[in-house]
């Protein structure tokens, strides 16, 4: 079928969408965070290279270490799908595989996120 | 899905040579390569070369295309006017860069000369390219001064020359599509977003001091497409012509949609 809408209509669109600059502006806050927070995980890991099974889980069972873990995994995961969203907005044309990529992306990465945090807590909450 | 495959009419075929004679070998010769395709006539798209004897011709890659039309094949078709960089008609692919024919120096290219319409464009003929939607995207931002308070008659709305100043860089934009067609984001989504031009353009007005529209602007283009689809590549700033900066713009003009926020 031929379009027949004028060239303004076309290039108008449906107009804007008002939490694009609330993506954007979380992308960016995830990933300054994201910064000390991996440099403190490669280093923590460096101090662990021959630790036991039971050394990592007192580890992990310290207060503050718990809490940094769960602020990477919580972070990690919503930074990576933020992003995987943009690459799917850039580079998935056709709408309906679209939506069905960005649905899937937040699926798993919720998931994903939620079995991180589930499995932090029940470790460092004295489960093993 | 994502499109892999190259439509049929972006394989070009090899077309015509035209030979230049160099009995004495005093001729300084440069071969021309170009794109040549009639959407109404040819089913595929073909490069046609020319030899052209640089003693015979003006210094600019305008000079080379009006040489050909004038002296060897008159159906070669490309847009032209100003011939002195301030119209952007001639902006074209040259030798891999989108630039103006009529201020880029043959001195400056080694080797061959080749020349391509603007990429990722639907070409009319030739090195024409169809700009009805960059136009358009243009008009889009709407282009002129809004404002809701009533002037008096006998004064000019006044701008100081610090206000004046924020507009440097950005009102000299000449429209000539060389950012737009040359950035990766706007091959891809076209449709959906503005583009380099048409964000600097935002940013003109969005930054003039006279404009009573500026949260409009903003929420006009607050949107994953329209504005964010910017991944600050920098090949506008690149390829600008007017040695203009549309990236940098389009940072200012994403800061504004933080700073209204917070």
């Amino acid at each position: 079928m031929k379009d027949l809408r004028s060239p303004l209509a076309k290039a108008k669109g449906l107009g804007g969408s008002p939490e694009a600059s609330s993506h954007f502006w979380l992308q960016r806050l995830t990933a300054l965070a994201l910064i000390p927070l991996t440099l403190w995980f490669c280093f923590s890991l460096a101090m662990l290279p021959h630790a036991s099974y039971v050394g990592v889980v007192a580890w992990l069972q310290l207060p503050f270490n718990a809490v940094m873990m769960l602020l990477i995994v919580v972070l990690s995961f919503q930074h990576g799908q933020l992003g995987l969203q943009v690459i799917i907005e850039d580079y998935i044309a056709a709408y309906p595989y679209r939506i069905a990529c960005l649905f899937g992306v937040k699926v798993v990465s919720y998931f994903m996120m939620a079995v991180g945090v589930y499995s932090i807590l029940k470790i460092s909450l004295g489960g093993s | 899905m994502a499109e892999f495959k190259l439509p049929a009419n972006s394989i070009v075929g090899k077309g015509q040579y035209f030979s230049e004679p160099n009995p004495e070998g005093t001729n300084k010769i440069k071969k021309v390569i170009i794109y040549r395709y009639d959407p109404e006539k040819n089913k595929r798209p073909r490069t046609d070369t020319y030899e052209i004897d640089l003693n015979q011709c003006g210094s600019m890659v305008l000079d080379v295309l009006l040489k050909i039309k004038n002296e060897v094949d008159s159906t070669l078709a490309f847009r032209r006017s100003c011939r002195e960089g301030i119209c952007g008609s001639c902006a074209m692919n040259i030798n891999g860069g989108n630039t103006l024919a009529c201020t880029q120096s043959i001195a400056d290219i080694e080797g061959d000369l080749h020349l391509y319409p603007l990429p990722h464009q639907p070409v009319i003929k030739d090195l024409v390219a169809d700009l009805t939607h960059f136009y358009a995207q243009y008009a889009s931002i709407e282009p002129w001064m809004k404002t809701d308070s009533p002037t008096a008659s006998d004064t000019e709305r006044l701008q100081s020359k610090q206000d004046r100043e924020k507009l440097d860089g950005l009102y000299e934009c000449i429209l000539c599509a060389c950012c737009s067609t040359s950035c990766p984001s706007y091959w891809w989504n076209s449709e959906r977003y503005l583009g380099p031009a048409a964000l600097l353009n935002a940013a003109r007005w969005i930054n003039d001091s006279r404009d009573e529209a500026v949260g409009e602007r903003l929420d006009g283009l607050e949107d994953p497409f329209k504005l964010y689809r910017c991944h600050t590549i920098m090949n506008c700033t690149e390829a600008c012509p007017k040695g203009l900066n549309p990236a940098k713009a389009i940072i200012n003009i994403k800061q504004l949609m933080i700073k209204r926020k917070y």
